[in-house]
């Protein structure tokens, strides 16, 4: 069970085979070496991956059909990197991502970052990794007297990270990335190390703290080995004769690790995380059997230490589900006895109301999994499936390559840590819808209720008495915005991602058109639905982003952004609405969209994307029973 | 192990990190007269061996290393420590 083995990802016994396969293959399929960099890999097997993905991709040859942007990503270190790139380019692969990579000469980072003219700036990268050791960052010394000298060293070593990050600001958007640096320092002092504040270990332990609060106000992503090297050890990722040797801070063995820590963050950003866990129930949630053993016979809570384990992992479950991350069962069972603990089993932690969607049936589990997505309107590749039987596990694996399915240990009180360390759910920053979402998945279910109660659709949208809050862009909705803007991809007309700077200058132009739209009804606030960003072209707004979340479908809130949209377009003056729809793997449901809206097709391109247009003074709003307010801060 | 068994698996690690899995590797086998054998390979070579056999070189060892035979003993040379 260590990080460095990526121990949640199956160990399959055709690996070696495959990889002499595809080595000497004279072409190679871009999903077969998805589905490779799937399994467990050790980091001669992740080279050999790399070797057969870098001969057949490049960034001039690229894979057709990708669904994420293809990433570029600059390692700019002070130590020795090149034997972690493969790594990184295969836990891209991994993602069904396209990851090139770029290193910059060995400690020249900030030449690399200041020249017009360097490698760095001529890659343009989409995301920039920093990786600084101790040594680099403290010089020689690396040792203080004095408690003041000590802080002194801490805030130097802060300063020059600091200025490498807005070196990098000033001439890239994407993200930056910063390697927490690694105690590889032994202790002079032993356990009250920190006593001592100018010895090497306590100035990392220090300058680690220092660079947590950096980042979250330079807005940097950490990539934090400090607290991953808690569960294997330092052991397992450093070896100081390698240091030595070849000035390599990061052993090779631990490079498919740090390869998949880096991508978890690349992926968080651009919405890539997976959004739902999907549970298995009998001997996953609880000990046995519950069509066989009935509520009494299964094992759970206090009494048994593996009643206990289940409960822990419900907690677990429980808590991520707090966070943001939507719950659902999918179980090869009987629907009422699968619901019979959840409702009346005392020590359950998961109640019915935590889980979105509740598949018991005997059916094939690939199938409900598919279900599942699309009941929740996410994309089946945001799904994560924890199911303690190996053969269930295989056969989803098989079917859903784009599932993420955890080898779980088979102990129950280790399933948590597996998945927690399998990093599906990374966030770069959780904000208060994430925190409400599990509440809206209640209120959704609340609202299904009610529609059943109404024969009428328009009985049934009368009584949400729905509000639509809006209010241009603005610093309090900043970090939802941009999370939207990032991970939106099904009701999504162009796809197009913002970074936070990107998104502050438009919020800076008063000519453009900044739309965040909350969505209220009486059961409560389903938080910022949607975005809409206008630009304007002389007469003309050009709509350049609409996107909305899927959950608030079939309630009219298109209709009224559009009538909102258009007054907005009479405030600035403008005559002309354009519509773009670019079309992505993920959103075709929104092909039509302006169409439905009442514009007019202007124009059709052959790759399917398509302009649409809208003579504003001769618009009829669209009668809705969403009431349009602008939305006063509190 | 014997020896023969240990020469077999370091020359199928070898012919992994080298990815050239036709390699003829013998005890004679060299660093300099394979191609691909540079010092950044070498490193893997030694970390995919200690990996794979799950045993420990000291910095010392790993830099007097002349051959494949060497690497082989110096397993061996574990392997017999850790009964």
């Amino acid at each position: 069970m260590s990080i460095t083995d990526l121990y949640w990802l199956p160990k399959q016994t055709t690996t070696a085979d495959q990889l002499r396969k595809l080595a000497s293959a004279a072409s190679v399929e871009w999903s077969e070496l998805t589905r490779l960099a799937a399994e467990r890999l050790d980091f001669v097997q992740t080279n050999r991956l790399d070797k057969i993905f870098t001969k057949h991709f490049t960034a001039v040859n690229p894979p057709l059909e990708l669904s994420a942007k293809p990433v570029r990503l600059a390692v700019l270190s002070s130590s020795t990197t090149d034997h972690l790139l493969p790594a990184i380019r295969v836990a891209g692969l991994r993602r069904g991502m396209f990851v090139t990579t770029a290193i910059g000469d060995y400690g020249q980072y900030l030449q690399e970052l200041g020249d017009p003219n360097s490698k760095i700036i001529a890659f343009d990268p989409t995301a920039i990794l920093f990786a600084f050791d101790a040594q680099h960052l403290f010089g020689n010394a690396g040792f203080a007297t004095s408690a003041e000298d000590g802080r002194a060293l801490v805030e130097n070593a802060l300063q020059r990270v600091c200025n490498a990050w807005k070196l990098a600001r000033e001439r890239f958007k994407g993200l930056i990335i910063q390697q927490s640096v690694l105690p590889t320092a032994p202790g002079i002092i032993g356990g009250n190390e920190h006593r001592f504040p100018g010895s090497l270990a306590s100035l990392i332990d220090s300058l680690n703290t220092g660079l947590r609060s950096l980042a979250d106000a330079e807005g940097v992503a950490l990539l934090s080995l400090d607290k991953v090297l808690m569960s294997d050890g330092l052991a397992a990722w450093h070896d100081p004769g390698l240091w030595h040797r070849a000035k390599q801070e990061i052993s090779p063995i631990a490079a498919p690790a740090f390869g998949d820590l880096v991508m978890r963050l690349i992926a968080a950003q651009v919405g890539r995380s997976a959004k739902c866990l999907v549970l298995d129930l009998d001997n996953t949630l609880w000990g046995g059997v519950i069509g066989d053993d009935g509520l009494e016979g299964i094992k759970l809570g206090q009494g048994s230490a593996v009643g206990e384990a289940f409960v822990a992992f419900q907690s677990f479950a429980r808590d991520l589900s707090r966070r943001g991350i939507i719950l659902a069962v999918c179980s090869k069972n009987d629907e009422e006895n699968a619901r019979s603990p959840f409702a009346k089993h005392p020590d359950m932690v998961l109640k019915n109301e935590d889980i979105a969607c509740f598949v018991a049936n005997w059916s094939d589990k690939a199938g409900n999994l598919r279900s599942i997505a699309e009941q929740l309107n996410i994309g089946i590749d945001a799904l994560v499936f924890a199911d303690d039987n190996p053969f269930e596990r295989n056969i989803v694996r098989r079917e859903l390559p784009m599932v993420a399915v955890p080898e779980l240990p088979e102990d129950p009180s280790l399933y948590a840590r597996c998945i927690s360390d399998a990093g599906y759910f990374e966030a770069l920053q959780i904000t208060k819808d994430d925190l409400q979402r599990s509440g809206q998945y209640r209120a959704n279910t609340q609202r299904e209720l009610l529609k059943a109660s109404h024969t009428d659709l328009v009985g049934y949208l009368k009584s949400l008495q729905m509000e639509l809050r809006w209010a241009p862009f603005d610093r309090l909705g900043l970090q939802r915005i941009v999370q939207l803007i990032n991970k939106t991809n099904q009701f999504n007309l162009t796809t197009k991602r913002y970074t936070e700077q990107e998104v502050l200058a438009v919020m800076d132009d008063p000519e453009a058109l900044t739309l965040q739209l909350r969505l209220v009804d009486c059961f409560g606030d389903n938080g910022i639905i949607g975005i809409v960003i206008g630009k304007p072209q002389g007469q003309t707004l050009l709509l350049d982003t609409w996107l909305m979340s899927c959950r608030v479908l079939g309630r009219q809130v298109e209709e009224a952004t559009m009538n909102l949209t258009v007054e907005e377009a009479n405030r600035l003056e403008k005559n002309i609405l354009v519509g773009e729809y670019l079309p992505s793997k993920k959103n075709g449901m929104v092909r039509e969209h302006y169409k439905k809206l009442k514009f007019g097709l202007k124009e059709e391109k052959s790759d399917g994307s398509t302009l649409w247009q809208l003579n504003v003074p001769d618009y009829q709003p669209f009668p809705t029973f969403i009431s349009i307010v602008r939305a006063q801060h509190d | 192990m014997t020896k023969d068994e240990v020469l077999s698996q370091v020359s199928d690690i070898i012919r992994d990190v080298l990815d050239q899995p036709e390699l003829q590797v013998t005890m004679d086998t060299t660093a300099d007269e394979v191609e691909g054998w540079d010092s950044f390979n070498h490193i893997n070579i030694v970390v995919a061996t200690e990996a794979s056999f799950h045993v420990k070189f000291n910095t010392a060892e790993v830099e007097e290393l002349k051959n494949v035979g060497e690497l082989v003993d110096l397993v061996l040379k574990r392997l017999a420590s850790k009964k």
